[in-house]
């Protein structure tokens, strides 16, 4: 096999394991938009906010330690302790079925028959303030997040497939984080999978996404899902942030990667789970893809707007996305 | 109504002279009064928007997410106040609404959307398996569609959805809401006598809301009329079904035989009911 045969396969093996975080992302607006109906432009931001609190827990940061020390004249910043790691991811997914709650009873409960378009304005309110909240709690300076997991290239890998190609090849290279990103973005989409499809609560909220009125005539609460809804994306949040915060450090700037689920949702289908994992592999792959083949061409960068592109198309020949629901019309 | 604080004591769920607005402004129910009796079937007639149906979500409270509210009068089920109560509350206590137009969980397939009937059920998986054989043995129409999504079953195997999900709360009041629209004739009659057997053997109450006057009425035991907002009438089936003016207005058989629809329309605007 030629060298540069080899290569492709590098990058789309790169791309595939990119397109796990994209799909990671877009999955938490899925779950929301599936059962509200509302697109949820603040899901970046939760990523962003979870992975803060994440780090802020395990290294005993005193939360609003700038509003305290301005306030009363003190300088404490930390608590002087450590939390281990599973502990903190614990208090953590807390600290985000508290804020699921609160979106509901603050929010979205004095927005019940609202058009779709006061629900999008109110999230993009949310989003900014939730950044607010993060920067105020836990400070604005980039954090390192240090959670044990393996980081760099796989020599066992690089060396395992040396032998492959000629002189000129050494070996597929790929960053264990990506595979530990990949593992852990399966399990969790057969978790939530398993979760809707066979519980009662899982039933529930797919019955609510197809009907609320019906929803509520058999009883089921639909502030109770919503919270519920709200929490799950919020811990979908938390797996996302950890992925890419490990990756490339905890920073403001992580909250922009919403905007790159926006084109992973439009391929994949806004209604869809199986649609957001095919989406975020599809856009992860493509782009490598594309900047490999026809980047040096014109130029390179050409990640920055190839997602776009595809969405575009996309939203020209097939509004519902790969996988979107079919709307059921009976004849 | 007075009449009806004789048979009160018997009355498992009254509504008293209630009075819906929606919106804050529009006036829906001027109130409307009624009684459904304990282990019967307890008719509402009435022609497009008389407000049966707003009748029936006061009842169960569905009237909130749309924007209206019970203004006046009250609503009681077995003695206790029940118009603040929230349709998840209401459902535990056995009233349980299959609304107009099915509305069965599209996406879901037919046995899931009869076991989101059983959410508010904490009694264990026996006996929520028990009653989904029960379901199946009234609905075996149900047990063969089963695993097909709701979505693309018939109205009538839709229908039959509705009410099994409703079943599965495992109610002791059901209000029904338009069964029979837009099914054939035949399937009227066979959801009709399986409301009748699930209210002789199981034992269920019904109010049921119908713009089919005919078949309702020889199904029900009791009956009331409404007309824009008000019980212009009200009594026992048999005696509706003979009374003359329900007969002209609402079985189309006037007494020189059947009229035109043109002439029953134009009398109709002639004399009305407690004009």
């Amino acid at each position: 096999m030629s060298a540069d045969f080899l290569y492709g396969i590098e990058v789309i093996i790169n791309g595939l394991m990119a397109g796990v975080l994209y799909a990671l992302v877009a999955l938490g607006f899925v779950l929301i938009f599936k059962a509200s109906g509302i697109f949820n432009f603040a899901q970046g931001v939760m990523a962003l906010f979870s992975a803060l609190t994440l780090v802020g827990i395990m290294e005993g940061q005193v939360p609003f330690a700038h509003l305290i020390n301005a306030i009363f004249g003190t300088s404490i910043h930390h608590f002087g302790w450590t939390v281990p790691a599973v502990l903190a991811i614990i208090l953590t997914i807390g600290v985000m079925v508290i804020f699921a709650w609160m979106v509901q009873k603050f929010l979205f409960r004095h927005l019940v028959g609202q058009p779709h378009i006061i629900l999008f304005m109110a999230t993009i309110g949310l989003a900014y303030f939730l950044e607010g909240v993060g920067d105020l709690m836990w400070g604005s300076s980039i954090k390192r997040l240090e959670l044990g997991l393996p980081q760099g290239g796989s020599l066992a890998i690089e060396n395992l497939t040396s032998g492959l190609g000629g002189d000129d090849f050494y070996g597929f290279f790929i960053d264990k984080l990506d595979i530990v990103a990949t593992i852990v973005a399966i399990l969790l989409v057969i978790l939530l999978v398993a979760f809707s499809q066979f519980t009662k609560y899982g039933r529930a909220m797919r019955a609510v996404a197809d009907d609320h009125q019906a929803a509520l005539s058999v009883g089921i609460s639909l502030n109770f899902i919503w919270v519920l809804v709200w929490s799950l994306a919020g811990f979908v949040a938390l797996v996302a942030g950890v992925m890419w915060g490990a990756k490339s450090g905890v920073q403001f700037s992580l909250s922009l990667i919403a905007l790159k689920a926006l084109p992973v949702l439009m391929l994949g289908g806004f209604t869809s789970i199986p649609g957001a994992i095919v989406g975020g592999l599809i856009i992860g792959v493509g782009e490598k893809l594309f900047e490999y083949l026809v980047g040096p061409m014109v130029g390179g960068a050409t990640e920055n707007w190839f997602a776009y592109v595809l969405a575009l198309v996309f939203l020209i020949f097939r509004p519902q996305g790969l996988l979107g629901e079919r709307i059921i019309e009976r004849v | 109504m007075d009449q009806n604080a004789e048979n009160s004591t018997d009355a498992m769920l009254q509504v008293n002279n209630i009075e819906v607005i929606y919106n804050h402004v529009i006036l829906v129910l001027k109130g409307v009064s009624l009684n459904v009796t304990k282990g019967g079937i307890t008719a509402l007639l009435g022609g497009n928007g008389a407000g049966k149906t707003t009748t029936l979500k006061a009842i169960s409270n569905l009237l909130h997410s749309e924007r209206g509210e019970v203004t006046k009068g009250s609503i009681t089920y077995r003695g206790e106040a029940i118009e603040d109560m929230d349709p998840e509350t209401l459902v535990k206590k056995g009233v349980i609404q299959v609304m107009e137009g099915r509305h069965c969980f599209e996406h879901l397939t037919v046995e899931e959307n009869l076991m989101t009937g059983a959410y508010t059920r904490n009694d264990g998986r026996g006996a929520v398996q028990a009653d989904l054989d029960m379901v199946y043995s009234y609905f075996p129409r149900l047990k063969e569609r089963r695993k097909s999504q709701a979505g693309y079953t018939s109205g009538g195997e839709q229908q039959m959805c509705a009410m099994g999900r409703a079943l599965m709360a495992r109610p002791e009041t059901i209000l029904l809401d338009e069964p029979s629209m837009g099914l054939a004739p035949q399937l009227v009659e066979e959801i009709f006598e399986i409301v009748k057997s699930l209210n002789e053997k199981e034992s269920v109450s019904f109010l049921l809301a119908e713009q089919n006057t005919n078949v309702a009425l020889r199904y029900a035991h009791h009956g009331y009329i409404l007309e824009s907002g008000r019980v212009v009438m009200d009594g026992p089936a048999a005696e509706l079904r003979e009374n003359p003016d329900v007969k002209e207005f609402y079985l189309g058989m006037a007494e020189e035989g059947r009229k035109s629809y043109r002439d029953v329309r134009s009398y109709r605007r002639r004399k009305r009911w407690l004009a």
